[in-house]
């Protein structure tokens, strides 16, 4: 945030440092309706102090974009040190039914190239989009190429039509803005395809969320994003993501050096789950082996997509979980 | 409501949800008056509002743009609309607990920072719509939902608050008196930088039966009888000033001259700021 406050109004944007995590995300929301792209970043309790306005952004289609670098929580935990224990947060911790897209970042290149994706897929889905970072990403000094061009999705701002429903399940209505004419009635409340109150009408209510839900889910294929190393004659698979992967990827390489068959499948989307991608693992891959920052949530969700054994290995003690590790547990469970 | 002012309403909005004697309608037609008599472009008019009976004043109501946002947030909210397009006039109107309890963080600080917003706190003195809780205007005294033997904590004095916080213009009026109340909004709307206005608006359904008004005519004599001018009030002594209902404008000039800016406060008090 510091870099931004520097660069932002360079590039004809805006910074101002809010009062608190609440105060940031409310006045996120209340700049991306006025057409605005707009982000904030934070950590462990601001993440937490974030979660009702993040479900004001979903249910009110309120395109944003939050960086959680993540740390070792809970509470106030180890302030900076490495955690990842917020992936099922961002996921459920706003109250009700949600369905949200979360990234995970691995490198400095990425907080980069992840952050336009992230900034696009929200101005595409009109949705808040999460960039799952950690500590140790967010502290990485290493080289990135930044680009001269970069892809930007233009919001569909059409007037006159329904800014908050669509015929199609999962479609994604036009949101044009404050100051358009539009005279948008915008709430938090359930609403009708033009923003009326309907707290009343159990089918506006089911119909809303259900689309806000397949928003995401009928779009699955182009949002989820893997990448494999060595997977074709993997007998052991690795599941991991942020900087744990780089972890990961270096232990398959030491294991296969050793004649063990080992490969990884990195995720770098947490949400939508890489459910497709897990459950074509089966069949060759005899077990898959998830480290992570956290006590298992990203294993429990493997379980739910792998047949074979899934062995979880949570490390919460503030600091990265160690090539030598990852090795020494592939080979006790291989 | 005149029927000219029809034009200012939302289609299809064919009730309020305020109850038979509630001073937020009044407040309404003092907007809507305001904003007619200034000439504003409605396509830049943004209203804002938190959660709770006054957050309906605007939404559904007026017909231009509104985002009717969390409980206590709608500060924070306009404060990103205006900083991202300073070409909206941008309007606050939402409740005393809405933006003085829970939202009371947001308030001070986008006074502080000067932020070129309308805040209109609609006030009766308690949580309405929750369910008739105290929050930190109910008076000393009075019966609410969770204060059933009697309020026992000081009331917060809005104007010395914000004025404090660092607010370009602030004022207080009763909406027993729609003309002042009016011109407030008017000249708060035209103030650059942050302006807000503490309306107070009686609330008979959860206020005025719980501290035994007999009728709603009986509330408003009791606002009515309460206010006093700031003139007047700067020659009374603080004892005289308890539970006094001072209204007037005030201007950081104010804080620098020291006076006429004592308020209610049946506790301890102070001296005037």
């Amino acid at each position: 945030m510091e870099t931004l406050a520097e660069l932002l109004p360079r590039a004809g944007g805006v910074f101002v440092q809010m009062e608190d995590e609440i105060a940031s995300i409310s006045a996120v929301i209340g700049a991306s309706w006025t057409g605005a792209k707009a982000m904030t970043a934070t950590s462990g309790p601001g993440f937490s102090l974030m979660m009702e306005a993040l479900g004001y952004a979903v249910f009110t289609e309120t395109p944003c974009v939050i960086v959680d670098v993540q740390r070792a929580g809970p509470c106030t935990g180890q302030a900076t040190r490495v955690g990842g224990g917020d992936v099922m947060q961002c996921k459920w911790g706003m109250h009700g039914d949600v369905e949200i897209v979360a990234l995970s970042p691995w490198s400095v290149q990425e907080m980069y190239d992840l952050s336009v994706r992230a900034f696009n897929i929200a101005e595409r889905l009109r949705l808040p989009v999460f960039l799952m970072a950690d500590e140790a990403v967010g502290h990485l000094h290493e080289t990135a190429e930044f680009h001269e061009r970069i892809a930007v999705e233009q919001r569909d701002r059409r007037k006159g039509l329904p800014p908050f429903g669509h015929p199609d399940p999962g479609g994604v209505p036009p949101m044009p803005c404050f100051g358009d004419g539009e005279n948008l009635l915008v709430t938090g409340s359930t609403h009708d395809d033009r923003g009326y109150r309907k707290v009343e009408e159990p089918q506006v209510h089911a119909r809303l969320v259900e689309r806000l839900r397949q928003k995401v889910l009928l779009r699955r294929d182009e949002l989820v994003d893997v990448e494999r190393h060595m997977l074709d004659d993997a007998e052991t698979v690795i599941v991991a993501y942020g900087f744990t992967a780089r972890g990961a990827l270096a232990a398959a390489r030491e294991l296969r050096g050793r004649g063990r068959k080992v490969g990884l499948l990195r995720l770098r989307t947490l949400w939508p789950f890489a459910d497709k991608e897990v459950a074509a693992l089966d069949g060759r891959a005899r077990r898959v082996f998830v480290p992570e920052m956290n006590h298992g949530q990203v294993a429990g969700e493997v379980r739910k997509h792998f047949r074979g054994d899934v062995v979880g290995y949570g490390q919460t003690d503030g600091e990265v979980i160690p090539v030598a590790t990852i090795v020494r547990e592939v080979e006790r469970i291989s | 409501m005149t029927r000219s002012f029809e034009q200012y309403l939302r289609p299809g909005v064919k009730a309020t949800a305020f109850c038979p004697g509630c001073g937020h309608g009044i407040l309404l037609h003092g907007i809507l008056r305001a904003v007619d008599e200034l000439g504003l472009d409605r396509e830049k008019l943004l209203f804002v509002s938190g959660i709770g009976c006054a957050a309906w004043i605007p939404s559904p109501h007026i017909l231009a743009d509104t985002l009717h946002t969390l409980h206590g947030r709608a500060v924070a909210y306009a404060t990103g609309a205006k900083l991202a397009n300073p070409a909206l006039t941008v309007i606050v109107v939402s409740g005393d607990g809405d933006l003085v309890s829970i939202g009371g963080n947001h308030l001070v600080h986008a006074a502080r920072r000067g932020v070129d917003l309308t805040v209109i706190c609609a006030n009766n003195e308690i949580y309405g719509m929750t369910g008739g809780q105290a929050g930190p205007t109910t008076p000393v005294g009075a019966i609410s939902a969770t204060t059933p033997r009697g309020n026992p904590y000081p009331t917060f004095d809005l104007v010395k608050l914000v004025l404090g916080a660092g607010a370009a213009y602030v004022a207080r009026y009763p909406v027993t008196q729609p003309r002042p109340m009016t011109d407030a909004i008017k000249k708060a709307i035209r103030t650059p930088g942050f302006a807000f206005v503490d309306v107070a608006s009686p609330c008979p359904t959860q206020f005025g039966r719980r501290n035994r008004f007999e009728d709603v005519g009986a509330l408003y004599d009791r606002t009515h009888d309460l206010v006093m001018p700031r003139e007047e009030a700067a020659m009374r002594p603080p004892s005289e000033l308890a539970g006094r209902l001072v209204v007037g404008e005030w201007t950081p000039e104010d804080l620098r001259l020291g006076a006429g800016i004592a308020h209610d406060g049946p506790g301890p008090g102070g001296p005037p700021c």
